[in-house]
């Protein structure tokens, strides 16, 4: 890159940044005077309570909305969109080196442009956010506020020094990553995922700490843009929960990306050396040590709940599990209610955005809804995709109920061997001896598209024969489903013929 | 030999004999150790233990070992692994009752930094129980076996491998302590939780075995539906000693099956996959299947025929979800054929015939690999032999022809009473 391609860069960076925080904290927003009681106060403007405002403006409640740093949550800023954005510019790179798969010679001299991605997430950002950018959300009827809320009572909190009585209230603050407790590690310095979506260049090495969800999706995308990317997981396989064959195909695709997988490892301690970080890992009784430019730990995500004098407000918590809520989302102040990631164990943000629904239903309609009805589907965004809804059959069998799982390999599905999306499969769980859908897990490029599919069904007790009744596309990799709703048709025409 | 004229009882004597060879050309007769594999310098392996004690039986009522000599290899054996170092230093042979998986062939001490394995050390003592029934006459050599390998399994302290844990653990190691992960999944471990069980002096709960079970995945694959495991070993290394078939366990009562008829059905999966071949590698086919944990090319990734392939070394393969690089178990195969006997000879045949040069000394490499060119149309060849290959083609061909193991397992108490406490009902149970 020139110098005046460079300095046009980060002028448009720069335009891009400024654009978005036009929307998500105007940096001469004014807050507005409190007036009266109001109806519904927020703590949190992610998606969780983004959407309770609209909804309570929407059914015309005085509602004001509260964040300490920008709209969207963590989504928008250093979550979802950015990832997914970043995923997407580093899967095209991997496609592109796959492509004589595909009957098209290898583009040669491929030249990685790391910066350029990262121009394209905030540009993505910037126009995400206007949908509910701060003006708009005061054109709706929303009062925003900007600052830091502390409860002074269970009926009233503080922000910029203003106070705000309310007669319900919702706290929606998201959560923030964990940093691991590893000797070494602050002093050396290290990245989360609030830390990778502006770098000017990817790093040489860089040593990825937990092979979860968030962590999967960064290695494998830092390593398509050309990183060195060294995984270090500390249970035996990738994605713990998840069904082993799916983390088995993962690794099996990490490692053909060129990830350098350490399962079973721990991370012990780091320590610099001059520009360069060192690592010791141990596995088991070996011991070795890495060196890397630069550290990304993607463990996990703890409860913001700190900073709010929660307990002026009487209103439980735990700093790991978050705020304790019942069913219906209320706290232990049943004035207050919690949504997203400060109460739930599923992290995910539509999940913050069907517990938003919920608590609209029940704070301000006195409705009854519960968190336990929810059918909750989840995707990693790996390549490929690992989506999963319902029971896992081991949940299943510890419950006594009998489960057979109806298996479709991606190989055999003729629209992803055209694509080349080979890789995967289709396991849907049914209860034994009927076609009730117990769960299902997806592995395929597109998982996260299917898997919404087999969600509808559970939630609206759709079994799999009335799927086999549906008539899929063809052709189209969602067709594996339908594949599965022939092969119970099939041990149904077998019973019947014994 | 011309294989076509060759009746399959013939050609199944020939490679059944070839591989009891292996456990001859292999052991130091001073402690009954054999060699992993067929390799200079490799370490015993106490699993190939275990099936060359089971092995010798067999070599006895097939007229290839005088029962003098058979006795007196399993004494030695025996008489080593009760006498051998069992402490917590880092180069004893065993400890609380299990053994290192691997030894030294000379001093029989832990090598490899190695670890004290759960499921290595319940083929040794499968091996031992064994050669504990089998040896039943009333000679002093034949009743020392008896009272040691009576001995070498009630020393075994399961309970402290379980600890506090739900299900069993892998293994440990004297410097980091047990592995944090166990059993998940359908696996080989049958035959340990059934000896775990049986325990009479360190005894598990059946609890977990059933947490065990509860990890099970019974799918439809192919229209076939099976407890699914994906390396076809897993489908017949319990299986070499216990007579599966008839009997049920409470997972497979509600399936209506049994885990012998399960093991055919993995054939049928494994065979279907080859035949459709979605990787597209060379030699998959009807009469050409068998993918497991084996011996592989070693990892690297080449381009062959302007496809670039993704080569393991040694590894778990598995059908359907893979890891598959081209590389097939003819072992595996052949250890199949109690389970599934007309397709199993018939690919034996199939592999003669199309690939002289793994089955010219009637003994199957650990793996060969047809789309990986080598000196032949098997491609890339598995150097050696490995001894759990060897044993397992031994019992199993004897499994198919007489029952011999499984008849003489099923006087043995221990695998009666493990079976029971593990909820086993019906068939030969009775």
């Amino acid at each position: 890159m020139t110098q005046d391609e460079g300095d046009a860069r980060a002028q448009n960076s720069a335009a891009e940044d400024a654009a978005l925080l036009d929307n998500v904290h105007p940096p001469a927003w004014h807050n507005p005077q409190p007036a009266g009681i109001y109806d519904f106060v927020i703590l949190g403007a992610g998606p969780a309570g983004l959407l309770a405002a609209r909804g309570a403006a929407t059914l015309g409640r005085k509602v004001a909305l509260v964040e300490r740093n920008r709209l969207g949550g963590n989504c928008l800023n250093v979550g979802c969109v950015p990832s997914k954005a970043l995923i997407s510019t580093s899967r095209l790179y991997a496609r592109m080196r796959e492509a004589q798969g595909l009957g098209v010679p290898r583009p040669e001299g491929i030249r990685i442009d790391a910066a350029a991605g990262m121009q394209r997430i905030q540009r993505l950002q910037a126009r995400l956010s206007r949908a509910d950018s701060a003006p708009r959300l005061r054109e709706h009827g929303v009062d925003v506020y900007f600052g830091a809320a502390r409860f002074v009572g269970p009926t009233q909190v503080t922000v910029a020094g203003a106070v705000l009585r309310f007669k319900k209230a919702l706290i929606a603050t998201g959560a923030r990553p964990m940093t691991p407790a590893i000797p070494g590690l602050i002093q050396a310095g290290y990245w989360t995922n609030e830390d990778v979506f502006n770098l000017a260049a990817v790093p040489q090495r860089l040593l990825v700490i937990g092979g979860g969800p968030l962590g999967c999706e960064l290695a494998q995308a830092f390593c398509r843009l050309g990183a060195h990317v060294i995984i270090a997981q500390d249970e035996p396989m990738f994605l713990p929960g998840e069904e082993r064959d799916a983390a088995q195909i993962l690794a099996d695709s990490l490692a053909r990306d060129g990830l350098e997988i350490h399962l079973n490892t721990q991370v012990v301690a780091v320590r610099r050396d001059g520009e360069h970080k060192v690592v010791d890992l141990v596995s088991d009784d070996s011991r070795t040590s890495v060196v890397v430019d630069e550290i990304l730990t993607g463990i996990g995500r703890q409860p913001n709940v700190e900073q709010m004098d929660l307990e002026a407000a009487r209103v439980e918590y735990d700093t790991t599990t978050g705020i304790r809520v019942n069913d219906f989302l209320q706290t232990t102040n049943a004035r207050i209610y919690a949504a997203g990631d400060v109460c739930l164990a599923y992290k995910f943000t539509h999940m913050a955005d069907a517990t938003a629904r919920i608590v609209l239903r029940n704070a301000l309609l006195r409705g009854r809804r519960k968190v336990s009805a929810l059918t909750v589907p989840w995707c990693t965004y790996t390549d490929p995709e690992i989506a999963h809804v319902g029971l896992y059959v081991r949940a299943a069998r510890e419950q006594s109920i009998p489960v057979k799982t109806f298996t479709i390999l991606m190989h055999d599905v003729d629209r992803a061997v055209t694509d080349g999306d080979e890789d995967g499969f289709l396991k849907i769980h049914v209860k034994e001896g009927t076609d009730e859908i117990l769960g299902a897990t997806i592995v395929a490029r597109h998982a996260g598209e299917m898997i919404n599919e087999l969600s509808l069904a559970i939630t609206a007790g759709i079994g799999l024969a009335e799927l086999g009744r549906v008539i899929h596309a063809y052709p189209t990799q969602a067709d594996a489903i339908k594949m599965a709703a022939d092969a119970y048709y099939r041990t149904r025409l077998k019973d019947a013929a014994r | 030999m011309n294989g076509a004229a060759e009746s399959d009882e013939a050609l199944l004597e020939r490679f059944q004999c070839a591989a009891f060879d292996y456990f001859l050309k292999h052991c130091n007769p001073e402690t009954g150790l054999i060699a992993d594999t067929s390799r200079a310098g490799a370490p015993a392996s106490i699993a190939v233990v275990g099936f060359a004690l089971s092995c010798y039986p067999v070599a006895v009522e097939r007229g290839w070992m005088a029962r003098a000599e058979a006795a007196s290899r399993t004494l030695a054996t025996l008489r080593f692994f009760w006498g051998s170092e069992q402490s917590e230093a880092p180069d004893a042979t065993g400890y609380r009752g299990f053994y290192y998986h691997f030894l030294d062939m000379q001093s029989g001490r832990r090598v490899w930094q190695s670890e004290l394995s759960l499921i290595d050390s319940t083929f040794l003592l499968a091996g031992m129980l064994t050669a504990g029934v089998y040896f039943s006459a009333d000679t002093r050599i034949e009743g020392e076996i008896r009272e040691l390998a009576a001995a070498l399994y009630q020393r075994v302290d399961w309970q402290w491998a379980q600890g506090e844990r739900e299900t069993l653990p892998q293994g440990w190691k004297p410097d980091s302590g047990f592995f944090h992960y166990g059993w998940e999944g359908y696996s080989e471990a049958s035959i340990l939780y059934i000896l775990a069980l049986a325990s009479p002096t360190y005894p598990v709960a059946p609890e977990g075995y059933h947490a065990w079970t509860a990890t099970y995945q019974w799918e439809n694959i192919y229209d076939c539906e099976y407890l699914y495991a994906g390396p076809l070993f897993i489908h017949q290394f319990s299986h070499a000693w216990v007579d599966f078939e008839g009997i049920q366990d409470k997972f497979m009562r509600e399936k209506g099956s049994d885990y012998f008829q399960n093991s055919g059905r993995a054939v049928y999966v494994q065979r279907e996959f080859a035949w459709r071949n979605p990787h597209d590698f060379k030699g998959y086919g009807a009469d050409c299947w068998g993918i497991s944990a084996n011996d592989g090319p070693g990892f690297k990734t080449l381009t062959i025929d302007n496809t670039e392939r993704r080569f393991f070394g040694y590894a778990a393969r598995g059908v359907p979800y893979g890891p598959d690089d081209g590389t097939l178990a003819p072992c595996a195969a052949l250890a199949s054929l109690p389970f599934a006997p007309q397709i199993v000879v018939s690919t034996l045949r199939a592999l003669c015939e199309r690939y002289p040069h793994i089955t010219q000394e009637s003994r199957l490499p650990g793996g060969f690999n047809p789309t990986l060119p080598g000196e032949g149309p098997q491609g890339w060849m598995s150097e050696g032999y490995f001894g759990l290959d060897q044993g397992a083609i031994v019992l199993m061909i004897e499994n198919h022809r007489s029952r011999l193991i499984w008849q003489l397992m099923r006087r043995c108490p221990y695998i009666v009473d493990g079976l029971r406490r593990a909820g086993f009902t019906g068939g030969w149970l009775k």
